[in-house]
């Protein structure tokens, strides 16, 4: 992983996963340290992602490292015409590593390419977001003791949820089982239902979430965007069947754990937050640890 | 019909013919090869009769002697081209064209938000994905695939 750029998940492999696992537990116990002194991380948002970039510049900073950068591409030289190509080399004569986040898919590839410096994607597009994929794998290793052999229900926007894309093919690694609950409109693209098939993995579809979930071990609920139905009668009408609520919990495994990877809207019901089976926040929190392991690996000071 | 193609092929002295080149695609095939550069005797014909594809192309290059790599190339657009080598007025050769396993610089991407169409002088990079006898790209850059019946050629 040692000065490697890390674009999409699929560029790690499953040791790979396990040590980034391994060394975000060792950052979760001793989140403050000073090996990262001396080392600046740029962090290039030309788009705005307050909590990626916050999560990136905590992890940092706990670190003793120092972040430079920009939050959105009207502040940056981007505004003036600037190429990427042009940005991403000028910035890696400044900076150890590049975390970047841009609205256009490929875009991290293609800087990585360009660049000098390692880059770490923080979202390209619709494309790969994979610290994010990561940080999901060490809240459900945390969570259930083990990768293998879970049962995971996908809810929400499956067709165009990156994260859903990245975990499932993450997790297809693990012999899991699937459920997918959406509308119809948004159900899981066949490329990776093809995807499961060839691996001999069992999934399911839903259209709703009924007591099927009394035998998930993991729940990853996400958004669904209003801006994805053509009619928005259709929105209207479906938006209340994909939201938990607690009262739907009762009779759920006692490992059940719940995860999102934020902002949520309503899909999950504020009544849940109590329940000692949601987990978002804290996985929110397992990004940070998740982060200085990624970055730490990469700069080969682990 | 046999009679004739020798005649054609006859022609060259020295060089390459492609043949069986789908009519439609065969100012493509001209285009991958860079053959409107060419400095050498070429000719070429279009809505020949064909048998097997009912009309067709040929390209005829004297002296030139284009590698495999660079002939693979037009696999994309004409996977059945067959490629005959003429030295001293005898075919000497035979081969198909292969598919290759990656595309550089000749094909677009169909995603309106892929880097390769958005920033400029970004070259276009493809794995190639074979399904079921047709081929689809897949994006080296936002992963996204380009089936057959979408490639562009730039």
């Amino acid at each position: 992983m040692k000065n490697k750029s890390l674009i999409s998940i699929s560029d790690y492999s499953r040791d790979d996963y396990m040590e980034i696992i391994e060394l975000a537990d060792h950052f979760e116990k001793n989140p403050v340290q000073k090996i990262m002194e001396g080392k600046v991380v740029a962090t290039l948002f030309f788009e705005p992602s307050t909590r990626t970039r916050l999560s990136f510049e905590s992890a940092v900073n706990k670190l003793g490292g120092k972040v430079i950068g920009f939050t959105d591409a009207a502040s940056s030289s981007v505004k003036k015409g600037e190429s990427l190509k042009d940005t991403i080399l000028t910035v890696a004569q400044y900076a150890d590593l590049i975390v970047m986040r841009h609205p256009v898919e490929g875009s991290a590839r293609y800087a990585s390419e360009v660049s000098t410096v390692p880059v770490i994607n923080a979202g390209d597009g619709a494309n790969q977001h994979p610290t994010q994929c990561l940080l999901d794998l060490y809240s459900i290793y945390k969570t259930q003791g083990t990768l293998e052999n879970l049962n995971i229900f996908l809810v929400g926007d499956l067709k165009y949820g990156r994260t859903v894309h990245s975990l499932l093919q993450a997790m297809s690694n693990y012999n899991p089982t699937f459920n997918f609950v959406s509308p119809k409109q948004l159900q899981m693209p066949n490329e990776y239902k093809l995807q499961l098939d060839e691996l001999g993995i069992n999934y399911y579809e839903h259209e709703e979430m009924k007591e099927n979930i009394k035998h998930a071990d993991i729940i990853y609920v996400t958004r669904i965007q209003k801006e994805r139905f053509s009619d928005p009668m259709d929105y209207e009408k479906l938006k209340n069947s994909y939201i938990l609520k607690n009262k739907m919990l009762k009779d759920t495994k006692e490992n059940l754990r719940i995860l999102h990877p934020l902002p949520r809207v309503n899909e999950i019901h504020v009544d849940v937050d109590d329940n000692e089976k949601a987990y978002y926040f804290p996985q929110a929190l397992n990004g940070v640890f998740t982060r200085q392991a990624i970055m730490t690996k990469i700069l080969g000071l682990k | 019909m046999e009679e004739k193609k020798i005649k054609q092929v006859n022609a060259l002295e020295s060089g390459t013919v492609i043949d069986h080149i789908p009519s439609e695609v065969l100012f493509k095939v001209i285009n991958i090869l860079g053959l409107e550069k060419i400095e050498t005797n070429m000719t070429f014909g279009m809505n020949l009769e064909s048998k097997r594809l009912g009309k067709k192309g040929i390209i005829k290059i004297s002296a030139r002697f284009p590698d495999d790599k660079d002939l693979n190339k037009i696999a994309l657009v004409a996977p059945d081209a067959k490629i005959n080598i003429i030295r001293d007025y005898k075919v000497v050769e035979k081969k198909s064209v292969q598919v290759p396993e990656k595309v550089v610089g000749i094909a677009k991407c169909m995603n309106p938000k892929c880097v390769t169409n958005v920033e400029t002088n970004v070259v276009t990079k493809f794995n190639v994905l074979k399904n079921n006898g047709h081929i689809d790209l897949k994006c080296h850059f936002c992963e996204k695939i380009t089936d057959q019946q979408n490639i562009e050629i730039n």
